[in-house]
């Protein structure tokens, strides 16, 4: 009966809570304990240059997450990002180029292409997952391959490259001083948090990833909620896809392989639960800056990228274990 | 005679409360021992600690003479002759009976699994305990009440001495409830001691022959059960004198707030909701309160669910004040025509557990208090919650705290402030005071009360008789899917509803054991 009761306030000097507070702040004092180490490992980590490019870098990722957050926070997962992201940036190109706008114009043919493609696909796969009930890790995996192999479908599996300046402006361009890609993010991040915080929406995500059945009960039009999760993710994916295309300057059919990893762990290590209901944007930012500070790390200090991938790996696993930790010890 | 199970000075603390605070417990050979107390009072923490899922802090505990060790694991305690049964079932879902009764202990031939043993011996020691069932067949598929048969069948086939039940008959009718009652009567016979956690005082009375008493984690009381009165029972629990109150009529009007016309549904192949209804009509009017009584599955739920557009039916008529609606199709459509749920489960239907007291409160209205219908106004959140918690005395920290920290009883009123929040037309409460203690009961009891004082139509589903009696003013009896008859509050009594309730001809056996 415990569990039902209130713990009293007690004015007794209390311990310390170690487990909970870095279950608060750990990931965020991992950030800054690897800030403070690749800082001292090389001192070019800190350098503006290097700043700039790990967030640049961060930013294209993290605008899936935000989306993605919405995604877990409901239960589900899409798996489907990474691919989806070279799918829309290759279909931007190929619209701009069949339409011949390559010129300065070209960017916003492009940049629409690729957020519309991003948003149909996010909604079908919604679809699929709430009208058809496949579980969404089924849906997504398998667009996952579809969409890889849409997007070597579209112009022969080659890249499609030579964009206007315009184009690129939004890849490697800035805004007072501040790269495009990042000012995005925080503009999109900003967002999310308003979103899942302040809007009724909002409640609604974390609701019918708490306890579906509840909110169902509670009036809640569930299967359109989850849905919309998806179209967002989608919408979010396609904009990713453009501005990566821009920063390469090329559409890439391999372009975002292994970024739906990335963008789960940015999620998971952030501390939102693959259960559903629990976690938010807040931790999904500190999770993407997180592998961003980490893999540039490990680029600097020469560790090759097979262990980079070993080392991420342990990371997503570690925290989750603590958070499942932390959670079965209150 | 010597006691079975002798339990001294157990201490439990958790971070910021004591729960348990120098507990005892003895229980003799071969009898019913009942634990009682109210939520909080320590028993699920005393259960945990002798199943060994909890480690006490201090205390002994010895199981026919031998020391218990206080690190032992719940294997161990089910080894040393103790099984645990718990409210959830630990059952896998997917495997056989068979498999159920016999895991971690599959009889074998050669290293491998005797099939043809397993399910011979499955089957006779079910038999034994007057279920006869197919023992290949999936757990999944069995009514709660023969799954906890089989977690009974399995702590014999255990050959355990000690049997832990925690509320056993809180998911099971009536007639269940008689059967299972057999059942413990026929294993007292064979020398096996159940200890027997419950709130129903009234099985008490029928089934157990002594009581410990708990209160606030420390032990209060120990009797025989034919030398001493519910009442006194009751007062040992609360430390105060509690009654049901019957109420007092009021004046009502006679219009029908609501009328459901002809509701009809064939059976659905699987489901928890998949009884056949047969031509169900009845009406609420303003101010009265309609109860709902009946076995489990009888079609009491099964209706109200209806009504509320959660579960489709093939036929039926739904009016609000007068005016025909087709039913319902969504439970968002009931709650704009202003009709308000309390569900039967309140931790699987009902709460979020993980999410704060105002989050859970304010749900469902959160379109009124959202500022151009997106942002959530924080003000009027606040004050719709403060406004709610005051009017239901709930008893919380704060209304950032998760609702899964409440007692059942400050649970339920959330519930209940979630759904007046509303200010629904016609409120159906389903079971209103499930698993809350007798304190919290009475409260619950006065709020519905007073919601049909203020006009609203309210339809309250209960499987505890003396409750639908207390609150009624008209009472409609359910059974197999029809109605069998309504009363009127004032005459109605245990026995006349037990009449319409029980199924008795043969024939309605041979439909019950069928399902």
């Amino acid at each position: 009966m415990t569990e039902n009761t209130i713990p009293e306030q007690v004015a007794a000097p209390r311990r310390f809570d170690v487990v909970g507070w870095l279950r608060r702040y750990g990931t965020s004092f991992f950030l800054l304990a690897l800030i403070v180490f690749f800082a001292f490992e090389n001192s070019r980590f800190l350098s503006l240059r290097n700043v700039t490019n790990i967030l640049t870098e961060v930013s294209i990722y993290g605008i899936i997450a935000v989306g993605m957050t919405f995604v877990i926070l409901t239960a589900g997962v899409d798996l489907a990002v990474g691919s989806l992201l070279a799918f829309t940036g290759m279909s931007g190109a190929v619209v701009m180029q069949a339409l011949g706008a390559d010129s300065s114009l070209g960017w916003l043919v492009a940049l629409a292409t690729a957020t519309a493609v991003g948003t149909l696909v996010g909604y079908l796969q919604g679809k699929a997952v709430t009208f058809f009930s496949v579980p969404p890790f089924i849906v997504t995996l398998g667009g996952m391959t579809v969409w890889r192999g849409a997007t070597l479908i579209l112009n022969d599996g080659s890249p499609i490259s030579g964009f206007d300046a315009s184009y690129r402006w939004w890849g490697n361009g800035s805004i007072a001083g501040i790269p495009v890609p990042i000012v995005l993010f925080g503009l999109i991040a900003a967002a999310g948090f308003v979103i899942e915080r302040y809007t009724r929406y909002g409640r609604y995500i974390y609701a019918v990833g708490g306890n579906p059945e509840a909110a169902r009960l509670n009036g809640l039009d569930v299967p359109a909620i989850i849905t919309s999760v998806y179209v967002i993710v989608g919408a979010l994916s396609g904009l990713a896809g453009f501005l990566l295309s821009a920063r390469l300057g090329a559409a890439e059919a391999v372009g975002g392989i292994g970024y739906e990893l990335r963008v789960i762990a940015s999620v998971v290590i952030g501390g939102t639960s693959l259960a559903g209901g629990r976690g938010g944007i807040g931790g999904t930012v500190i999770g993407a800056l997180l592998i961003g500070v980490l893999t540039n790390g490990l680029v600097i200090m020469h560790v090759s990228s097979y262990w980079q991938q070993v080392v991420i790996g342990l990371i997503i696993v570690a925290a989750v274990a603590f958070d499942t930790y932390a959670k079965a010890r209150r | 005679m010597p006691n079975l199970l002798d339990v001294r000075d157990v201490c439990k603390q958790f971070p910021g409360v004591k729960a348990l605070d120098g507990v005892e417990l003895q229980v003799r050979k071969g009898e019913v021992h009942a634990l009682l107390g109210e939520n909080g009072a320590g028993k699920s923490t005393l259960l945990k600690i002798l199943s060994g899922a909890l480690r006490a802090d201090r205390g002994e505990a010895k199981l026919d003479g031998l020391m218990l060790k206080p690190a032992d694991t719940p294997r161990e305690r089910q080894r040393a002759g103790l099984a645990t049964i718990y409210q959830e079932f630990n059952l896998l879902p997917f495997m056989s009976i068979a498999e159920n009764l016999y895991l971690g202990r599959e009889p074998e031939r050669r290293g491998f699994i005797d099939w043809a043993a397993m399910h011979e011996n499955s089957r006779a020691l079910l038999a034994s305990l007057g279920l006869i069932v197919d023992p290949r067949r999936e757990v999944l598929h069995l009514s709660v009440a023969h799954q906890q048969m089989v977690e009974i069948g399995r702590a014999v086939a255990q050959n355990a001495k000690l049997i832990v039940m925690d509320e056993p008959t809180a998911a099971l009718g009536q007639r269940e409830v008689e059967i299972l009652h057999g059942v413990i009567e026929e294993l007292k016979t064979r020398g096996v001691s159940f200890i027997y956690v419950t709130h129903r005082l009234d099985e008490v009375k029928r089934v157990c022959d002594s009581f410990t008493v708990l209160r606030d984690g420390r032990y209060v009381a120990r009797g025989e059960v034919r030398s001493v009165e519910t009442h006194d029972l009751v007062r040992l629990m609360v430390g105060r004198d509690v009654e049901v109150a019957k109420r007092a009529r009021t004046a009502r009007s006679s219009e029908a707030v609501l009328a459901v016309n002809g509701v009809s549904r064939a059976r659905e192949s699987s489901g928890r909701h998949a009884m056949a209804l047969n031509d169900l009509s009845i009406d609420v009017k303003a101010g009265e309160i309609l109860g709902f009584a009946g076995l489990v599955g009888a079609g009491r739920t099964e209706l109200a669910r209806i009504i509320f557009g959660a579960d489709r039916c093939d036929r039926g008529v739904l009016y609000l004040h007068g005016t025909e609606l087709s039913l319902l199709r969504s439970p968002k459509e009931a709650i704009r025509a202003g009709i308000a749920l309390v569900p039967e489960d309140r931790k699987q239907q009902g709460c979020f557990l993980e999410q704060s007291i105002s989050q859970n409160m304010t749900l469902p209205s959160l379109k009124r208090i959202a500022r151009w219908g997106i942002f959530v106004s924080e003000k009027k959140e606040r004050q719709l919650v403060e406004k709610y918690r005051s009017a239901l005395r709930i008893k919380m920290p704060s209304s950032a705290v998760a609702v899964g920290t409440l007692s059942g009883g400050n649970q339920q009123k959330v519930l209940l402030a979630r759904c007046m929040a509303l200010q629904p037309k016609v409120l159906i409460v389903d079971e209103p005071t499930r698993g809350i203690d007798i304190g919290a009961k009475v409260e619950v009891h006065q709020l519905l009360f007073e919601m049909a004082r203020s006009g609203m139509a309210l339809i309250i589903i209960s499987s505890e008789m003396p409750e639908i009696l207390a609150l009624s003013d008209r009472i409609v009896v359910f059974r197999e899917g029809c109605i069998s008859g309504i009363l009127d509050g004032q005459d109605a009594t245990e026995g006349k509803l037990m009449a319409l309730m029980a199924i008795s001809t043969a024939a309605d056996l041979k439909r019950s054991a069928a399902r």
